[in-house]
């Protein structure tokens, strides 16, 4: 795919059409033993990213009368999207399993992302919470490791490493420099906008998540390690949610929305290796052309616009999802000690003492991420395999 | 549903992947921890916050006239009579979870691929009879003049430890044998959880609760047996 207009052509599945049972909804999960790594990456992706569109449309539903119906009608396909690709996670996925995989969907699909942004500032910003994701694995290994005495890289597969990054105690940020400078919408490319809004879903799930798994365990290490990350994907929403323009009108982040569901859908049925999920894949992507079109057609309407003002211009390549490890690493390297200061980046030195204050309250009694993580080095079969050798 | 184990294409090992696992070891060997130390403050925090937590809960007052003069009769006989009476809500609890694992259990032998008629009459009997003690266990709580209704906090305890053996029987994805082996964890604790509370009814002064839970604890000695050789049968007959 080059240009999104051009798949326009295609009507994609009629919303009429869009439906579903409650029995493939909750349908066979995949093998968390067989299935390869990254069938799990965009699995939890897509979920984010559909429940990312239901989020924006109430959000739209609530500040406008005449949408609602039309919203209220391809929420109710993207909540049965959503379900029928989240339900795909088995049981016998811990909850820090899990955990484990929502990091590997953070740092790989950041790193994919940040090597195709065009605009340099909004790449800057990938790079810079591709960090902070990567130090999160490191400490939910180290929490898996020593909370159930499993092996994180069972999850991981080999295709991501298990090293400290920016140290997630230093992540605690005063919410002023957590904010960014927006791309301009008359000048940025439709990928910087698709990437805006992938992103931002994409944390914003992490987000949810841990919010609510965080007070099933038990352990008052593993609460207190999610309160912790929690709060950093907090500030990673507020990051990414700040790199979309405030200026574009609700009928544009919707279009964005939907070309961004339409693009990663293609991703996914592109490089999928399990044939059932490639082929929910392919169905979801014809679903959202579907909701791309309505999209489009509201959008003469109510702005009397051509939709390729929004959605011409050229699309690189498909997202790949695959080991970005030797771009992880070289990030790593020349990176891990920028921090934040306003909407800018600045060496650790100079970061602003609004930010070193807040994080000195905050981690005053003791920081989780770093008691859990205490000299902990990955090793095959666990560290206490490694200890045994 | 299919049976026992087989031979695929699992990818969670490093063998499956030594070229990545080799840029792994060389990060982890190049990137050393930031934080120095090692498990022992994650055990230091852990025994910190145990000596601060509040309990779980608490063993509920008895409701009624009827059952608070009751129970301030038994209360005369033992030292602390609401560690029997919470242990005692604890096997009505673990009895009545019992049940449910057994109707699962049956539900999946059902869906094999070789359904075994012996073996699901086998798991009906212990289903039953768990029924029967759960129900045996509610009367003597109300004997004492307490609500077998009440969740004691022993009883929301081994709920947390059923969680494992309810999650892995329900899954549709697992075979009998693996769903064989979290009823022989249950039956196991089970036993040793009806001596204890025999011991427990006799030391509190309550001989006929102890008589009529030492035909429980038969019963489930019975179940132990069953379960095992069930497990036994089905294992050994697949490897000769």
């Amino acid at each position: 795919m080059t240009q999104l207009t051009g798949i326009l052509d295609n009507k994609g599945t009629p919303l009429e059409k869009q439906q579903f049972t409650w029995k493939e909804m909750a349908g066979q999960p995949i093998s968390k033993l067989d299935d390869d790594a990254f069938t799990r990456v965009r699995i939890i992706l897509m979920n984010g990213v559909e429940t990312d569109a239901l989020r924006l449309k109430h959000g739209i539903a609530r500040i406008t009368g005449q949408l609602r119906q039309p919203l209220a009608e391809i929420r109710r396909v993207e909540q049965h999207q959503a379900t029928m690709i989240n339900w795909l996670i088995g049981a016998d996925h811990s909850p820090l399993e899990t955990t484990i995989a929502y990091e590997q969907v953070a740092i790989e699909v950041t790193a994919a992302v940040a090597q195709n942004e065009p605009d340099p500032y909004q790449a800057q910003t990938y790079r810079y919470g591709l960090l902070e994701d990567f130090d999160h694995l490191y400490r939910y290994s180290a929490m898996l490791d020593r909370l159930e005495g499993k092996d994180p890289n069972n999850i991981l597969q080999g295709y991501t490493d298990i090293v400290p990054g920016r140290p997630t105690s230093q992540h605690h940020r005063h919410p002023e420099n957590d904010l960014r400078d927006s791309y301009a919408k008359e000048d940025a490319a439709l990928i910087t906008k698709i990437h805006a809004a992938l992103i931002t879903g994409a944390e914003y799930q992490t987000h949810d998540y841990y919010q609510n798994i965080g007070p099933l365990f038990a352990d008052p290490l593993a609460r207190q390690l999610y309160a912790e990350i929690a709060s950093v994907e907090e500030q990673h929403v507020t990051q990414y949610g700040s790199l979309a323009d405030p200026q574009e009108t609700f009928m544009e982040k919707w279009l964005v929305h939907e070309a961004m569901e339409v693009y990663m859908y293609a991703s996914c049925a592109e490089q999928e290796t399990n044939p059932r999920i490639k082929a929910m894949w392919e169905r979801f992507l014809d679903y959202e052309l579907g909701h791309l079109n309505i999209a489009c057609e509201y959008f003469k309407q109510l702005e009397r616009r051509d939709p390729a003002e929004i959605l011409g211009g050229p699309l690189p390549k498909m997202v790949e999802f695959k080991s970005q490890r030797s771009f992880v690493r070289k990030v790593l390297a020349a990176e891990v000690n920028l921090r934040s200061s306003g909407t800018g980046y600045v060496d650790k030195a100079q970061e602003p003492q609004s930010s070193l204050d807040y994080r000195n309250q905050l981690n005053s009694e003791g920081i989780a991420a770093d008691i859990v993580s205490a000299g902990y080095q990955w090793a095959p079969g666990t560290e206490l395999m490694r200890k045994a050798s | 549903m299919a049976h026992a184990a087989k031979l695929g294409t699992n990818v969670t090992g490093v063998q499956m992947s030594p070229k990545d696992t080799e840029s792994l070891l060389e990060a982890v060997n190049e990137i050393h921890p930031d934080v120095p130390g090692d498990t022992s403050g994650l055990m230091r925090e852990r025994a910190e916050r145990a000596s601060e937590a509040e309990r779980i809960g608490s063993v509920p007052l008895p409701g009624s006239a009827k059952g608070m003069l009751k129970s301030s009769m038994d209360m005369l006989r033992g030292k602390s009579p609401e560690i029997l009476l919470d242990k005692m809500g604890e096997r009505l609890a673990y009895e009545r979870n019992g049940v449910r694992l057994y109707d699962a259990m049956i539900a999946k032998v059902k869906g094999s691929d070789t359904p075994d008629s012996e073996l699901v009459g086998t798991l009906q009997h212990i289903r039953d009879e768990e029924y029967e003690h759960m129900m045996l266990v509610a009367r003597h709580i109300e004997t004492l003049g307490a609500d077998p209704t009440a969740q004691t906090p022993c009883a929301d305890v081994v709920g947390v430890l059923g969680m494992g053996a309810l999650q892995t029987i329900t899954d549709p994805r697992t075979n009998v044998e693996q769903c064989m082996n979290a009823l022989l964890t249950i039956e196991l604790a089970d036993n040793a959880a009806w001596e204890m509370l025999i011991e427990l009814a006799e030391a509190g002064g309550h001989p006929n609760i102890a008589q009529d839970f030492k035909h429980a604890l038969d019963q489930e000695n019975d179940h132990l047996v069953k379960v095992k050789t069930a497990m036994r049968r089905s294992l050994i007959g697949q490897v000769t």
